[in-house]
């Protein structure tokens, strides 16, 4: 098992369709599958043990990610808007690696010893001119590791994921459909390669016989200006895209017909914007998924139906469907655990356990989280309803305890969020000598302090409304979408009592 | 023959090549009625039994009834993949939308 059967099946099925770049003057399956080839060998010349990548999005990066899977290296993309000491540490930790890096962050990795360094343009020459490794030479032992992700580090080093060729083969075998994509259709990636979603987007539309269609640096007008004028049948964005994206087609009073598809994740979706999108894009089918870098991306989706049945829909109940994640992928499975591991019944929160093929669960110096039968708890707190639609509240760690009582920042969140003066909303704990924490709210929006506090106490009960309300012109995302929480709780700790 | 995941088989009687998803530990697994080669194997002079010759069709996955053997077509045959003289039926897999 290796990712590689996945694109030397797409040669054999579809070798001549262009895999990723404009139609005529992109890559096809068949350039790819021969560039993997040689760049493989490259690796395997340099002696290095793994295959790190420091760049935005171009064609090195599928060239990169399949050549270390034929060299049997692991690929480690880097995260290059990371400071240069975090970076150099990380890089440190890759080492002795081959990396490609963009022309602007090469000089940045000089002095990391056990780096063999190609700049992008130098290492696609080699990958098109140089000597290839064997044909169908690479290992299909499944338990060797075909990436290693860096997680975001929101506290302490960040951990290195473990990807085993198993886990994203069994990932793509069981949500891909093969050659399941029309000739004329082509995907827009728009997040990072350091991301899971924008690894996991090269493999599903290498399987699907799906064009890639890159954009290095994320832009909502050029974004839109893309679709129009590279026909993109699909596309996944994240929350803050997504928000960035319909704002700039009604500002521009401007529609996409081709876009048949478009998945969101990555992060909270606020309801207002998700509703303002399933009006400006009639036609499109709306996909929200929701995964882990730690299981190989998506393991539940919403699907185009319920979204349209939801948007269409007056009924409380149908329209809470938009803030769910859907249902679980049929190859795995999930299940809700309270603090001693035992389910707990439907409609209960508790912990997000979730097992099958695609989750790893592990980590480079951790070692494995799974428990002993297979199990991998997400960290993340949710619920599943009677009818199987499961409810991400956010991470446990985030959970507050005020006076003893859990409570969950992304309930509240969801019903400030219903205010029409609302735009943008963050729930943190504040640190309390009378509560232990007390809930801050941090708002973008216009609602006074009063209106919030009675809308949450009328929805759900007073102790969950905001004792501290901070107003923001905006709240501080990092470029994948992901709040950064921490930066919100120092400002909301020097507020509290 | 010793299954486990990520073995390459070929057929005997066809152009069918396999890789195994599913299953381990001692089972027949055939193409046309005729024992899958493992790489190196010698193929030997082979022909398919009768009404094994239903085909294999590239990117399809094929299990035996209770899910434990499961293989991927990468090169489709003439030869229908099976478990001894039993042939494997063609896993139907309800497509999902387009995710990431």
């Amino acid at each position: 098992m290796n990712i590689l059967t996945l694109l030397d099946m797409a040669v054999s099925g579809f070798g001549d369709r262009t895999a990723v770049g404009p139609v005529g003057t992109g890559l096809t399956y068949a350039e790819l599958l021969d560039r993997a080839a040689r760049a493989g060998r490259s690796f395997t010349e340099a002696g290095s043990e793994r295959v790190s990548f420091l760049d935005i999005s171009s064609p090195a990066l599928p060239v990169a990610l399949f050549g270390a899977a034929y060299a049997g290296q692991p690929f480690v993309p880097l995260n290059y808007r990371l400071a240069d000491d975090d970076l150099a540490k990380l890089a440190a930790r890759t080492a002795p690696a081959s990396i490609v890096a963009g022309p602007d962050q090469s000089a940045r990795l000089s002095g990391t010893p056990g780096l063999t360094l190609t700049e992008r343009d130098s290492f696609l020459h080699a990958a098109q001119t140089g000597n290839a490794l064997e044909p169908s030479s690479w290992s299909m032992d499944p338990d060797d590791i075909a990436v290693l992700l860096y997680t975001s580090g929101t506290t302490g080093e960040p951990k290195a994921a473990v990807l085993r060729h198993k886990n994203l083969v069994g990932y793509i075998l069981g949500s891909v459909e093969f050659m399941g994509a029309g000739e004329d259709e082509a995907t827009l990636v728009s997040v990072p390669p350091y991301h899971i979603a924008g690894l996991a987007a090269i493999l599903s539309s290498v399987y699907a016989g799906r064009r890639i269609v890159q954009l290095p640096s994320f832009d909502a007008d050029t974004w839109i200006d893309l679709v129009a004028t590279e026909g993109v049948t699909h596309a996944m964005v994240v929350p803050t895209m997504l928000a960035r994206i319909v704002e700039r087609m009604s500002a521009r009073s401007i529609e996409l017909p081709s876009l048949r598809a478009l998945s969101y994740g990555g992060g909270r979706m606020p309801l207002p914007v998700i509703d303002q999108a399933l009006s400006l894009f009639p036609q499109t089918r709306f996909v929200n998924a929701y995964g882990l870098t730690e299981t190989s991306s998506t393991i539940s989706l919403l699907g185009p139906d319920d979204h349209r049945l939801a948007h269409g829909s007056d009924d409380e109940l149908i329209k809470r469907r938009l803030t769910s994640v859907g249902q679980p992928l049929p190859t795995l499975e999930v299940s809700i655990r309270d603090e001693q591991g035992a389910e707990v019944a439907a409609g209960a929160a508790g912990e997000v356990w979730v097992r099958g093929e695609q989750v790893a669960g592990e980590y480079l110096q951790q070692g494995s989280k799974l428990t002993a039968d297979g199990w991998f708890p997400t960290n993340d707190g949710g619920e599943l309803d009677a009818d199987g639609y499961l409810y991400v509240t956010g991470r446990l760690d985030d959970v507050i305890v005020r006076g003893g009582e859990n409570i969950s920042p992304g309930e509240i969140e969801d019903v400030l969020l219903g205010h029409p003066d609302v735009n943008d909303v963050a729930v943190i704990g504040v640190p309390s000598d009378q509560w232990g924490e007390t809930i801050g709210a941090v708002v973008v929006g216009t609602a006074s302090q009063d209106d919030l506090k009675s809308l949450v106490t009328e929805r759900l009960r007073s102790s969950r409304a905001p004792d501290v309300v901070l107003y923001r012109d905006e709240l501080p995302y990092n470029d994948t979408g992901k709040l950064l929480r921490r930066v919100l709780r120092s400002e909301l700790a020097e507020s509290g009592d | 023959m010793e299954l486990r995941p990520g073995l390459k088989l070929s057929s005997a009687v066809c152009s069918t090549e396999v890789i195994v998803v599913a299953g381990s530990g001692d089972v027949e697994l055939t193409c046309g009625g005729v024992a899958m080669l493992a790489p190196g194997d010698d193929a030997g002079e082979a022909t398919a039994a009768g009404g094994l010759t239903n085909g294999t069709m590239l990117g399809k996955r094929y299990c035996d009834e209770e899910g434990t053997v499961e293989v991927l077509c990468t090169k489709p045959g003439d030869g229908s993949v099976g478990v001894g003289q039993t042939a494997l039926d063609l896993k139907e897999a309800k497509p999902l939308p387009a995710s990431d």
